[in-house]
């Protein structure tokens, strides 16, 4: 059995499951703060019971969160030393700042949140859950920071057999990891905005604790709106920025083959990877692809046969994956827009209601094709145009990996249910009794 | 100076990880031997309520430092030690869980489950990461291709267990001294009798540990050539009688910090003996991974010396500030609030 393959399989497995539980730690976070601040302000309990009951959920998927990163980081020295030995000067010590920077204060204040209640003054007792959700979004600052030096490596030289630093403020201020970093954390926030708009839709469904529920679904959509629309903006910014460093990339998920000027922008592709060409193009609109990826609508965009077989990355799924994401943003867009003109007649809109119910797994789907765009789309390298994935492995056994992604498989799998059902079970339950 | 400088760090976040999520590994061993009723189980998970998270942080900082200061190291370490490692962050996974979920239906067979849970994810590490560091002391059989020439029972040599249950016990008499600090009544006697018993197994194991490594070892080495390091283990062997001494006076506070102290002298007496490698090859010396031929680049070295340097008090700080505010037993107010375990 290959072990760069089955490493490969294994991290991405690993690293999308964690990502289903991250994205709601960054944005539900700060929407419990939000609750928690006007509890404060305001001294009315409603806003106590809200901060406690969307806290609860919060914390069941913190603990898989933290318990799934753990295995990330220890993932690169296990399966794959050649990049841990050849890239760590830089990217350890990226990951070694972000915990003691960020993730230190995250998991301490959030245990003193959680059981402080009685401990601290209700101001010190706010103040925990806000340095929790800082510290979260600061956190996702240096993993995304260590990402983005993969995708564009920057501020370092090639010497001693490897890539060492040489410019510190460069790795960690680069603009790719700037519009990464927004691109990724509003889509935590539109995930934390939904959750919580799908959870209260339910219970209004049910005319269950509907000014409770109400409440909390209007701070939720103002929440989602803002950030759906600058999600839009962000995912431009970022699609740029790829274009720019990353041309194969672009060139896959638009799935454009030929070098050309002035490319338009076909709404139905299907690609043909075998024969290098889509089978389908249809629904045209000219020379839009071109100012969607330069800015200039007669730009020249290169297609994927200006690089050699061996250096693209795969198409049709870093192609499909791109298009339903951007869809899914759009969507997000049109539904908090609806929202905000059904914000004060929420309960007499069960049809919209029911959407937003069983809208909340899309911007999690969202978020795990972006980063399947994001990865595959980098292949075949690990570091893009330093090192190649298959010369980044450990130098171990097949087997030993099968069996490890089999008890990945079944852990997480395992994990996944139970933390998805008692999430759900506290979440269908809705709030204590007063 | 600066490899020497991020060697005796490297060291010492190992230690702190072991001395902090060491009482929560005791613990979790302990579970099923001190709490009969439902409710001391609960008094067992909410003593480590508000620590077990911030205390595994170190963890992530300990391997975030090995990669950031020692890369090649940190690659070799975790490739070679491939299974073992999987399997602590396994048990780990599954301690965490426990730990969170066990209160959540308040049926019989899910509590008896994740209390089963507890122990092994409790367990399984403290047992491993012994192994794992014994056999570091002795070196590990990897090649010139950094390949291992073994498997996990190559690591499960005599040497090896002696290490890893050298680990439990300290972590079981650090877990029964919390335990008796955070409760009352029956269980506070029971947990003052199993550090009290344990200890006398804790004193064998370290008298074995410390003459097998004598022989099995060259960790006496640099101790030879400067005695005056000899400090350390000797502030061991007070710190251990010390929890004894403290014990036998029912000041458990007291006691906790000794054996706290007794297990983070011991981790770093063997990472002094080891210097200056990190990762011993037992097929060839040569081959062995050290502080000097393994490290980051001096820019890095400098740059994450001033973060450690920064940071790390901070953190200090913002812990024992937790530790403070949550220093009182474990109350019935704590266990009738929904937020607890």
């Amino acid at each position: 059995m290959d072990p760069i393959f089955l490493s490969r399989l294994q991290f991405a497995a690993t690293t999308l499951f964690h990502f289903l539980f991250v994205p709601l730690t960054l944005g539900l976070a700060i929407i419990v703060a939000m609750m928690e601040t006007r509890y404060v302000r305001t001294g009315n309990p409603e806003y106590k019971r809200m901060t406690k009951f969307w806290g609860h959920l919060f914390l069941i998927n913190f603990v898989v969160g933290v318990v799934t990163g753990i295995t990330l980081e220890f993932q690169f020295g296990t399966n794959w030393s050649r990049y841990s030995k050849y890239v760590g000067d830089i990217f350890g010590s990226i990951l070694a700042i972000e915990a003691t920077v960020a993730f230190f204060m995250e998991s301490t204040f959030l245990a003193v949140w959680y059981f402080g209640w009685n401990k601290l003054s209700p101001k010190m007792h706010a103040a925990c859950i806000w340095i929790v959700a800082i510290s979260s979004n600061v956190s996702a600052y240096w993993i995304i920071a260590a990402n983005a030096w993969m995708q564009n490596p920057v501020g370092y030289e090639i010497r001693n057999g490897r890539a060492e630093l040489n410019d510190f403020i460069a790795v960690v201020t680069q603009p790719y990891a700037i519009t990464n970093y927004l691109h990724t954390i509003f889509s935590g926030f539109i995930i934390g905005g939904f959750f919580v708009m799908g959870i209260s839709a339910y219970h209004l469904l049910r005319k269950n604790e509907v000014s409770f529920f109400t409440k909390s679904f209007r701070m939720a959509l103002v929440f989602s709106l803002i950030f759906s629309v600058g999600e839009i903006y962000m995912g431009d910014l970022n699609g740029k920025e790829m274009s720019r460093l990353q041309p194969e990339k672009t060139a896959a998920a638009e799935a454009l083959w030929e070098t050309q000027k002035g490319v338009g922008f076909s709404m139905l592709v299907i690609p043909d990877e075998r024969n290098e060409r889509n089978y389908v193009e249809m629904f045209t609109i000219p020379k839009f692809l071109s100012f969607l990826t330069k800015g200039d609508w007669d730009a020249e965009v290169k297609g994927l046969k200006s690089w050699p077989l061996e250096d693209r990355p795969p198409v049709t799924l870093v192609f499909a994956s791109f298009r339903i994401m951007v869809g899914l943003g759009f969507l997000f867009v049109l539904l908090t827009v609806i929202g905000w003109f059904k914000r004060n007649k929420l309960e007499s809109s069960p049809l919209y209601l029911r959407i937003m119910l069983y809208s909340i797994p899309l911007p999690y789907i969202a978020a795990l094709l972006g980063w399947i765009v994001t990865e595959v789309g980098r292949q075949p390298w690990i570091v893009y145009h330093v090192l190649r994935t298959n010369q980044a492995a450990s130098p171990i056994e097949g087997s030993q990996v099968a069996v490890s992604l089999a008890a990945f498989i079944i852990v997480y799998t395992l994990l996944g249910f139970v933390a998805f059902f008692l999430m759900a079970r506290h979440a269908k339950n809705g709030p204590e009794p007063v | 100076m600066l490899e020497t400088i991020w060697f005796l760090l490297w060291g010492l976040i190992w230690a702190i990880y072991f001395t902090l999520d060491g009482f929560d590994f005791g613990l979790g061993t302990l579970l099923p031997f001190v709490a009969r009723t439902d409710k001391e189980k609960r008094v067992v998970y909410n003593s480590m309520g508000p620590f077990w998270d911030g205390n595994e942080v170190w963890l992530i900082t300990a391997g975030g430092v090995t990669f950031a200061a020692f890369p090649t190291t940190y690659a070799v370490m975790f490739s070679t030690l491939y299974t073992p490692l999987l399997l602590i962050l396994f048990t780990l996974i599954i301690r965490a869980v426990s730990l969170e979920f066990r209160n959540k239906i308040a049926s019989q067979s899910w509590k008896s489950f994740w209390d089963a849970c507890l122990f092994i994810g409790s367990f399984c590490p403290a047992l491993l990461f012994g192994v794992a560091f014994a056999n570091i002391f002795q070196g590990i059989p990897f090649d010139s291709n950094f390949i291992f020439q073994g498997n996990l029972l190559t690591l499960l040599n005599p040497y090896g267990l002696v290490g890893g249950i050298l680990f439990v016990a300290l972590f079981l008499v650090h877990g029964a001294l919390w335990l008796a600090i955070k409760s009352d009544g029956a269980l506070h006697r029971r947990a003052k009798a199993a550090a009290a018993g344990l200890w006398i197994f804790l004193l064998v194991m370290a008298v074995i540990f410390l003459i097998y490594s004598w022989f099995a070892t060259t960790l006496y080495k640099n101790y030879l050539a400067n005695p005056v390091l000899f400090v350390l283990p000797l502030i061991t062997v007070v710190a251990l009688l010390l929890t004894r001494f403290f014990i036998a006076g029912e000041s458990f506070w007291k006691a906790w910090f000794a054996s706290g102290a007794t297990i983070l002298t011991a981790v770093l007496f063997g990472v002094v003996g080891l210097f200056p490698n990190l990762f011993p090859s037992s097929i060839d010396p040569a081959l062995s991974l050290t502080a000097f031929n393994s490290s980051s680049s001096q820019l890095t070295l400098t740059i994450m010396l001033g973060v450690v340097i920064v940071m790390v008090p901070i953190v200090i700080a913002y812990q024992t500030w937790a530790y403070y505010l949550f220093r009182g037993k474990v109350d019935e107010v704590m266990l009738a609030s929904k937020e607890s375990y």
